[in-house]
């Protein structure tokens, strides 16, 4: 019978098969810290942390990209709105606060702010609206930094005069060393983000593993590719090993996507980036290069605002650094919640609080 | 000319990737069509590692196939989760 890549990844069959094996060859206490918004919902989804043994702990890092993008650079983009330009953003940015209100209030007011599935239907618009400026918010990984850097040499390609981008992405590997180098956390394991390895590839968690010797598992995101990505960290960790292996074989290769690498490339370099919780970390963002300079929307805009407020009480800088889970923040289900969250790790719908309040997983335990 | 032509879109979070079944593909717009669960979308190429064929899977991700999955290597992984269902000793 012909693929279909989801249904024979959910076998339940197999899931206990698997959930058996980890029983069987697991006695270490563990920490594994998966670094994806997609993992964190099914890891949720499927209540994969009342499955495994209880030394098995599975916590949360940096995964969820509107979470991670800092309180500034938040204020800059509803600053933007308020110039006579559209904004084009993906959905999940609407509802994030800033120091004092948030792109959906913006909108409210009168602004020009509209929801895009893909950079290129910002593109669109500018090439419909040419008299009127379209600044699109560019966050995300590296799984989607080369669509939008694809996304301005389209523009480029066509001349576009008023296309420019506002780039707030992060890069993952970058993250994950500053958070294993942090003595309180403890990671013993890293799941490593499916979609980000496929453009990335094996060879940065080489280098995480060859300098600080913790295992690296590339996991796909069903059922079955969490437990198997699970098994094949606690096999190393068993056996006191640390590598980096790719479990999401179908779609990760060692060399990753070397095309959308060349894209992203060809537009970017890596520059110092400012995280949520995490703070300033080198090389973690990525800045426009000279040829694509045009684009960038602070070569057009001088954006200022003042010093960021991030909510008080909120702990989503401790939920982002797996230092905390949610339910240990003393807002968490009760003045913060999704229907009124107070920080963004309860308002994206991937975000590590979100997950553990739509999925009871304080609860099971 | 639009950039690609009109259909649904499908609801997304921000790193999301579905693998999709490759219907269409229009070499000259750089562009294919891809359908899961019969909703259908044209989806951008300028980023994936190989043009992919009619009936290939790819992931998708903002508008764009990421990468075409390797039929091979994902049956090399089914292979052995049936293995794994043959083995008989009871579980734990």
């Amino acid at each position: 019978m012909k693929l279909r890549y989801i249904d024979e990844f959910r076998d339940p069959e197999v899931a206990r098969r698997l959930l058996s094996e980890i029983k069987k060859i697991s006695y270490k206490p563990v920490r594994l810290m998966e670094v994806c918004g997609t993992h964190t919902m099914n890891i949720g989804r499927y209540a994969l942390r009342g499955l495994l043994p209880s030394h098995v702990q599975l916590i949360s890092g940096p995964g969820c990209p509107v979470c991670v993008t800092a309180t500034k650079e938040i204020d800059m983009m509803i600053k933007m709105a308020e110039e006579d330009v559209i904004i084009a953003t993906f959905g999940d940015l609407m509802p994030v606060p800033g120091s004092h209100t948030n792109l959906n209030q913006q909108r409210a007011n009168g602004a020009d702010i509209r929801v895009v599935y893909s950079s290129f239907d910002a593109l669109g618009f500018a090439l419909k609206n040419p008299q009127k400026p379209v600044v699109f918010l560019g966050v995300g990984f590296e799984t989607t930094a080369p669509t939008i850097a694809a996304t301005i040499i389209e523009a480029k390609r066509r001349r576009v005069r008023k296309f420019f981008v506002f780039s707030a992405h992060k890069l993952i590997p970058p993250a994950m060393e500053g958070l294993i180098s942090s003595p309180d956390l403890n990671i013993d394991g890293f799941i490593c983000p499916g979609h980000v390895s496929v453009i990335i590839g094996l060879k940065p968690y080489k280098i995480l593993v060859k300098r600080h010797k913790v295992p690296c598992v590339v996991t796909g995101f069903e059922l079955l590719d969490i437990l198997q990505g699970i098994l094949m960290l606690i096999k190393q960790i068993e056996k006191g090993k640390a590598r980096a292996e790719i479990q999401y074989r179908r779609a990760v290769k060692e060399e990753g996507n070397l095309r959308a690498k060349e894209v992203m490339e060809e537009v970017f370099f890596p520059c110092d980036a400012n995280w949520r919780g995490l703070g300033l970390i080198s090389k973690s963002g990525l800045c426009f290069k000279d040829d694509y300079k045009e684009f960038d929307v602070n070569s057009h805009f001088d954006i200022k605002v003042d010093k960021a407020i991030d909510p008080p009480g909120c702990r989503c800088g401790d939920v982002l650094k797996g230092k905390i889970i949610p339910p240990q923040c003393p807002l968490f289900a009760k003045a913060c919640r999704p229907t009124h969250p107070i920080g963004p790790c309860m308002v994206s719908s991937e975000g590590s609080c979100a997950a553990y309040y739509k999925y009871r997983d304080w609860e099971i335990g | 000319m639009p950039l690609y032509p009109k259909s649904v879109k499908l609801e997304d979070t921000m790193c999301l990737g579905i693998p999709m079944k490759v219907v269409k593909v229009n070499l000259a717009k750089n562009v294919a069509k891809v359908d899961i669960g019969g909703t259908q979308q044209w989806i951008r190429l300028d980023i994936v590692n190989e043009v992919p064929k009619i009936g290939d899977y790819v992931i998708v991700h903002a508008g764009f196939a990421l990468y075409r999955l390797d039929e091979k290597e994902a049956q090399e992984t089914l292979s052995l989760f049936e293995e794994m269902l043959r083995d008989e000793t009871p579980l734990h």
